[in-house]
């Protein structure tokens, strides 16, 4: 059992999911770290998976692992997990990294589970031990753990912890893998991605925005905020419960479920900045935040914060704004 | 169908976090205890399935100190049929806290075992500790499907017809057969309030209370617990309403440049 094993992960099939460079960036690391030797898989159609294993043989890599089959033609956590358990007993590694993407919270912990191992689940660093860190209380406090035991240690490293472009170029041994699934094993039968109707509103490219969460209270306090968009010419949008309340509309959601955004101003109001909103707005340029809290997490990446009552203080700007 | 729904009592989201002296947890004692928000969603459409269906049984599954019964008395006053609670221990080694998923996990799934519901729901992850995994190990150790962020379940001639949501925007439906289990992400309704009503007729629903067994040895260790370091220097604010605004004002148009 040695070395370092990233699964990458495809958009809906076709190209990469971009996180799959940071968790390659991540178990390179890892596996220098260990003075070990990290390598890919990639998964999907024999024939899917054989251009994307061509394209990752040209990072410093031991070996890329084309895993394929038709049952992986289209993902299944059932699936997954009956090929990377083979692919792992094959590849004997001591370590698993994934990215943290909806895909791998479908199936990586019931992989895990079934290694009788633990996934250490949305890792936000690596130290020496190694040790991992993830995130406790919507980001309040970090917490510091390590595989304890037996075996072999997965790990899913969260949206933006490691950089896709420290990618170590190189080359690598390309090798396919033909596990044995058993069209009965897979349980689920998945539909296709499909979106809701168009959106209209595209925050991506707004160079101002105001956003809001839970600290506004009720949806008749919006007004306040509304205000304050319309007087900097911003446009208006909100943290994932906002939504989830139906106060705004889905499509003005920014996080990991929503729109990623990177204004030159990010005015974030009453959000305490969950990881999830984070990875949405952690570009923008210059970020101010509005908060009775003062541990926040969104302090953490603000770069002018005001602790204090937002009933007060966006009134007060709106004025100031109109001059 | 009998629907059992697993949830956990976690910290209110507002509430001041520290640090307890063993380095390794939180003071519990500082605070106020809720239920987990995904896992009230979890519930909800649980109460609404039966209520489509017009007849079956919800039953709240809960590991958790004593002080967990607050939370499943509201579950229940919310229109819950009856509940499970494993009791751990307040602290130590076999506590909620200390144990890892799969430990918890265990836990959960024996308890479920013995009621063989045809479906478990759950919400995609606790507001505490975030590590999104409990349901899915669930349903491994139950050898049953899941699915994962759903949104909406739908009963079909084979089992059920589930809107999973996908990153960016994109969702995909999933067909599964029964049992099953599903992770519930919020937003795919509105939380109902307990009624007066609801409260009362709680007083007289069963919770089944029996304790937790000791924890094998962990996979995963938690080495310390921290307040993480401020990567970026925050310029804060301060001063009236009214001062705070003109520094704002001042900042927007000479530094950020967007007045």
């Amino acid at each position: 059992m040695s070395g370092v094993l990233v699964v990458m992960e495809q958009k809906f099939g076709s190209g990469w999911n971009r996180m799959s460079f940071e968790a390659l960036a991540a178990g390179q690391k890892l596996a220098a770290d260990l003075g070990t030797t990290c390598s890919a898989a990639v998964i999907g159609s024999a024939d899917g998976v054989a251009p994307l294993a061509a394209e990752l043989a040209g990072n410093k890599l031991g070996t890329v692992w084309a895993v394929g089959d038709p049952l992986l033609a289209q993902y299944t956590a059932d699936a997954w997990c009956a090929a990377l358990q083979q692919l792992i007993s094959e590849a004997t590694p001591e370590y698993v990294v994934f990215p943290h993407t909806y895909q791998v919270r479908d199936f990586a912990p019931a992989l895990a589970t079934r290694l009788k191992q633990v996934l250490i689940s949305d890792v936000t660093a690596i130290h020496d031990g190694p040790v991992f860190v993830r995130q406790w209380m919507q980001g309040k406090l970090n917490a510091d753990y390590r595989h304890g035991g037996e075996g072999l240690c997965l790990v899913s490293v969260q949206a933006g912890t490691f950089r896709a472009d420290a990618v170590e170029a190189g080359s690598a041994e390309v090798r396919v893998f033909a596990p044995k699934i058993d069209a009965a094993q897979v349980r689920t039968t998945p539909g296709e991605p499909f979106r809701e109707a168009a959106q209209t509103v595209d925050l991506t490219v707004a160079p101002v925005i105001v956003s809001v969460g839970r600290g506004i209270g009720e949806q008749d306090n919006l007004g306040i905020v509304e205000e304050l968009a319309q007087a900097l010419g911003a446009e208006l949008a909100a943290s994932r419960p906002i939504c989830d309340n139906g106060w705004l509309p889905m499509e003005r959601q920014v996080g990991s479920s929503g729109q990623t955004v990177a204004p030159k101003l990010y005015l974030a109001v009453g959000i305490s900045g969950a990881i999830q909103h984070l990875v949405g707005m952690k570009g923008a340029k210059t970020v101010i935040a509005i908060n009775k809290d003062p541990d926040a997490p969104i302090f953490e990446i603000a770069d002018i914060g005001v602790v204090g009552d937002l009933f007060e203080i966006v009134p007060a700007l709106t004025r100031a704004i109109k001059g | 169908m009998k629907i059992l729904v697993a949830i956990k009592q976690v910290p209110e989201r507002d509430a001041q976090i520290r640090v307890a002296a063993d380095g390794r947890s939180i003071e519990e004692g500082d605070a106020a205890w809720v239920i987990n928000e995904p896992d009230a969603y979890a519930l909800e459409e649980a109460l609404q399935l039966k209520e489509r269906e017009g007849a079956g049984e919800v039953v709240i599954l809960c590991a958790g100190p004593e002080r967990a019964a607050s939370t499943i008395r509201e579950a229940l006053a919310k229109g819950a049929d009856r509940a499970i609670h494993i009791i751990t221990p307040e602290e130590g080694a076999d506590s909620l806290a200390a144990r890892d998923t799969l430990s918890v996990a265990t836990l959960l799934a024996n308890a479920a075992k013995a009621e063989s519901p045809d479906l478990i729901l759950t919400g995609l992850q606790s507001d505490d500790l975030g590590a999104g995994q409990t349901g899915v190990v669930m349903a491994e150790l139950l050898g049953v499907p899941h699915a994962t962020l759903i949104l909406k379940v739908e009963r079909n001639a084979d089992g059920l017809r589930v809107k999973r949501e996908l990153e960016d925007g994109w969702y995909q439906h999933v067909e599964m057969p029964l049992p099953a289990l599903l992770t519930i992400q919020s937003g795919g309704n509105r939380l109902r309030y307990a009624t007066l009503m609801g409260i009362k007729k709680a007083k007289s629903k069963e919770t089944r209370a029996f304790e937790a067994g000791a924890v094998g040895s962990p996979v995963t260790e938690i080495v310390k617990v921290y307040p993480p370091e401020r990567v970026k220097r925050t310029e804060m604010l301060t001063g009236s309403a009214d001062e705070i605004a003109a520094q704002i004002v001042e900042k927007l148009k000479f530094e950020v440049k967007v007045l």
